[in-house]
C-alpha cells in the first residue's frame, strides 16, 4: 500500500488511467464490435478473479465455475425483464444476484469439503451441467426460465434515468452504448481488484494459501478448513454472480448456451494461462484470452484469401485450432503461466529444472 | 486452577485389527516438559494425533485445562491451546517463513472477509500486530534473517524451529513437538535443547516425543514410556531408566 504513494507509481497509475480512459475510443474507431469485445474482456477478468480465489488462492479445482455466472445472470434476467413483468433497480439486482450466486456457491462447496484435486474437480464439473441444465427445462410446468429459447428484452444497467444503452453525450464527448459499459466495467473492474489484493494479503487470504499448501497443518494451527474453503467458494461464485448480471444486462439476452462446459474451462485456462494466484497474471490471461480468439476470427479469413484465393478450413475451427496449439506451448514452456508470482514461478522452475535431469 | 493440564483418560485407538492405542492414562502438569518415549510403532504418533483431533479416538478421551476436548476438530484443539509440530516437517512450503507465523496467529486474531475489504483501523492494526508478533517469534527461535525467505529454502534444522516458532503464534498453553530432534546433529539438538528449556521457562507445557533417550532424559521432568500402544511406565528420568520393563522394550529382551 506504502508504495502507492510514491512518485513513480503515481506517474505509472497516471499512465494507466489515461490508457483506460483513451481506450474505448482508440478501440471504437475500429468499430464499436472491439469495444463489446473489450467489455467481454474486463467481464472475463472479473470472473477469472472469481475463479483465482477458488482455484489460485485456496487451491480447490472448480470445473463448473460458470454456474454462479449463469445464476448471476438469470437473477438479473428474471428481475428487469418483462418476462415476470419485474423491473427491480440496479442497486437491488446485483447484491441480490451476488448472494444467490454466494448460496450456490456453499451449497456446491458443503458436500465437496472433503475432496481435492481430481475427484472436486468432476463433482464441480457435474454441478456446473446440472445448473445449466436447470435453466433448459425450467420452462414447464411452471415457465420460469424460459428454457432453450432464454430470455429476451432484458433491462440494461439504469440509474435513474441515465440507461446504459444508446448513445448520449457526457462532458461533450459521444459516447456508445458500449463505451458506457465499459466505463461502468472498468470501475467495477478496479473495485474487484483492489478487494482481491486486500482478500489475498489479509488473514482470511493466508488461511486460504495454508489450505492450499498443507491442509492438515492448517486444521492444527486452528484454521477451521471447513468454514474457510466455504468462504473461498462464497467469495469466488459472488464475483462470478456480479459479473453475470452484468452480462445479462449488456446482452439484453441470456439463454443456458452462455453456460456450456467450455466456458468454465476458458475462465480455468484464463487463470491457469496468466499465472495461478497472481492478480496481474489473471488479469493478463483474461484479456489475452478474450481478445486472441477474437483477433484470429477477424485474420483468418483475409490470410486464406490471401495465400490461396479460397477459404479452406472455417475460421471456427481454425480458431479453437491454434487456441490449443498456443495453450500447449505456454504450458510447455511457461508452465507456471504467462506472468507468474514471482515465487510460483521459482517454484515450477525447479520443478522443471529437476525433470529435466 | 489445577495443577494439572491434560488428562489422557484410557485413550483407545486401533486401525483394523491393529490396536495402535491401549487405554492409555496419562496426566501433564502445568509447567513440565513431559517426554514420550517408546519403540517405533508404539503408538506416540497415534497418541498426538488422537489428542489434537487428526484421529477420533475409539474409546477414552482427553480433559484439556479443565474441560473436556472435542474428538473430531484439529482447529478446536488449536483454539484450546494445544499447538502441535509434525514428525515429518509440515510447513507452508510456498509461503515465507514470516507468512507461515503469521498463520499461525489466525487462531488468535479475528478479522474477517469484510474487515480484509474495508481495510478500515482495527484491521490494519490487527494486521500490523500479526506481522510484528510474527516477527518476534522469528527472533524468538533465532531465524530472523530468514523472514522473507520461503519456507520450503530452509535448512532443515531452520525449517524445525519454523514450525515450533509457527506453533507458538497460536499461543498454546501445551506445546507437542513430535520428535523435534530427528534427523539433527549434536550441536543442533543441543540448541534444540536450550530452546525448549527456554520455552518451558516461559510459562509453555511442553510434551515431546523422542527418540533421542539422552535430549528426553536430560529436558524432561517427567517421562512416559508406550510399547504396543500400552502405557508401560510414567514417572521421573531417573526412575524410567532403570525399569526393567523399559530397558526390555527397547532392548527386545
Amino acid at each position: 500500500m506504502k508504495n502507492w504513494l510514491n512518485p513513480r507509481s503515481t506517474v505509472g497509475i497516471a499512465l494507466i488511467a489515461v490508457a483506460l480512459i483513451a481506450l474505448p475510443f482508440v478501440v471504437g474507431a475500429a468499430g464499436q464490435a472491439w469495444v463489446r469485445i473489450l467489455n467481454f474482456a474486463i467481464l472475463y477478468v472479473f470472473l477469472a478473479l472469481g475463479l483465482n480465489i477458488v482455484v489460485g488462492f485456496a487451491g480447490l479445482l472448480d470445473l463448473g465455475y460458470i454456474a454462479f455466472y449463469a445464476v448471476g445472470a438469470y437473477t438479473w434476467a428474471l428481475l428487469a425483464s418483462p418476462h415476470f413483468g419485474l423491473h427491480f433497480p440496479v442497486w437491488a439486482i446485483l447484491p441480490i444476484g451476488a448472494v444467490l450466486a454466494c448460496f450456490f456457491g456453499v451449497l456446491l462447496g458443503s458436500p465437496t469439503l472433503k475432496l481435492r484435486g481430481d475427484y472436486l474437480a468432476i463433482v464441480t464439473l457435474g454441478f456446473g451441467e446440472i445448473v445449466r441444465i436447470f435453466m433448459n427445462n425450467l420452462n414447464s410446468p411452471v415457465n420460469i426460465t424460459n428454457g432453450p429459447q432464454g430470455i429476451t428484452l432484458i433491462d440494461p444497467v439504469r440509474f435513474g434515468d441515465f440507461s446504459f444503452t444508446g448513445t448520449s453525450q457526457i462532458l461533450g464527448l459521444t459516447l456508445g452504448g458500449p463505451q458506457k459499459y465499459y466505463f461502468l466495467l472498468v470501475a467495477l473492474a478496479i473495485l474487484v481488484i483492489v478487494i482481491n489484493v486486500r482478500l489475498q494479503h489479509s488473514r482470511i487470504g493466508r488461511a486460504w494459501q495454508a489450505i492450499r499448501e498443507d491442509e492438515i497443518a492448517a486444521k492444527a494451527v486452528g484454521i477451521n478448513t471447513r468454514n474457510v474453503k466455504l468462504l473461498a467458494f462464497a467469495m469466488g461464485a459472488s464475483f462470478g454472480g456480479i459479473a453475470g448480471g452484468i452480462f445479462a444486462a449488456m446482452q439484453g439476452f441470456v439463454s443456458p448456451e452462455s453456460f456450456s462446459l467450455i466456458e468454465s474451462i476458458m475462465v480455468l485456462a484464463m487463470v491457469v494461462l496468466g499465472g495461478m494466484g497472481h492478480i496481474p497474471g489473471v488479469i493478463l490471461g483474461a484479456v489475452l484470452l478474450t481478445f486472441l480468439p477474437e483477433a484470429l476470427r477477424y485474420a483468418v479469413t483475409p490470410v486464406q484469401m490471401a495465400l490461396f484465393g479460397k477459404i479452406l478450413i472455417d475460421p471456427e475451427s481454425l480458431r479453437m485450432l491454434i487456441f490449443g496449439l498456443a495453450l500447449v506451448l505456454v504450458m510447455r514452456f511457461k508452465p507456471a503461466g504467462l506472468w507468474p508470482s514471482p515465487e510460483r514461478s521459482r517454484e515450477l522452475g525447479d520443478k522443471v529444472a529437476e525433470g529435466a535431469k | 486452577m489445577s495443577d494439572i493440564l491434560l488428562e489422557a483418560k484410557a485413550v483407545a485407538k486401533h486401525f483394523g485389527g491393529v490396536k495402535a492405542l491401549r487405554d492409555v492414562s496419562l496426566t501433564i502438569r502445568r509447567g513440565e516438559v513431559y517426554g514420550l518415549i517408546g519403540p517405533n510403532g508404539a503408538g506416540k504418533t497415534t497418541f498426538f494425533n488422537c489428542m489434537t483431533g487428526l484421529y477420533i479416538p475409539d474409546g477414552g478421551g482427553f480433559v484439556f485445562d479443565g474441560l473436556a476436548l472435542q474428538a473430531d476438530a484439529p482447529h478446536q484443539a488449536a483454539e484450546r491451546g494445544i499447538a502441535r509440530t509434525f514428525q515429518n516437517i509440515r510447513l507452508f512450503g510456498n509461503m515465507t517463513a514470516i507468512e507461515n507465523v503469521m498463520v499461525g496467529r489466525h487462531v488468535r486474531t479475528k478479522a474477517g472477509v469484510f474487515g480484509a475489504m474495508l481495510m478500515n483501523r482495527r484491521t490494519r492494526d490487527e494486521e500490523a500486530a500479526i506481522r510484528q508478533r510474527a516477527l518476534e517469534l522469528l527472533h524468538y527461535v533465532d531465524i530472523a534473517d530468514r523472514a522473507d525467505d520461503l519456507a520450503k529454502n530452509l535448512s532443515y534444522g531452520d525449517q524445525r524451529r519454523l514450525e515450533i516458532a509457527r506453533a507458538l503464534a497460536t499461543e498454546p498453553k501445551l506445546l507437542c513437538l513430535d520428535e523435534p530432534a530427528a534427523g539433527m546433529n549434536a550441536t543442533e539438538t543441543e540448541e534444540l535443547r536450550v530452546l525448549i528449556e527456554g520455552i518451558r521457562n516461559d510459562g509453555t507445557t511442553v510434551l515431546l516425543i523422542e527418540h533421542d533417550v539422552k535430549l528426553v532424559m536430560g529436558l524432561c521432568d517427567r517421562v512416559a514410556v508406550l510399547d504396543y500402544g500400552s502405557l508401560v511406565i510414567e514417572d521421573v528420568p531417573a526412575v524410567v531408566q532403570k525399569d526393567q520393563r523399559v530397558i526390555e522394550a527397547y532392548l527386545g529382551a
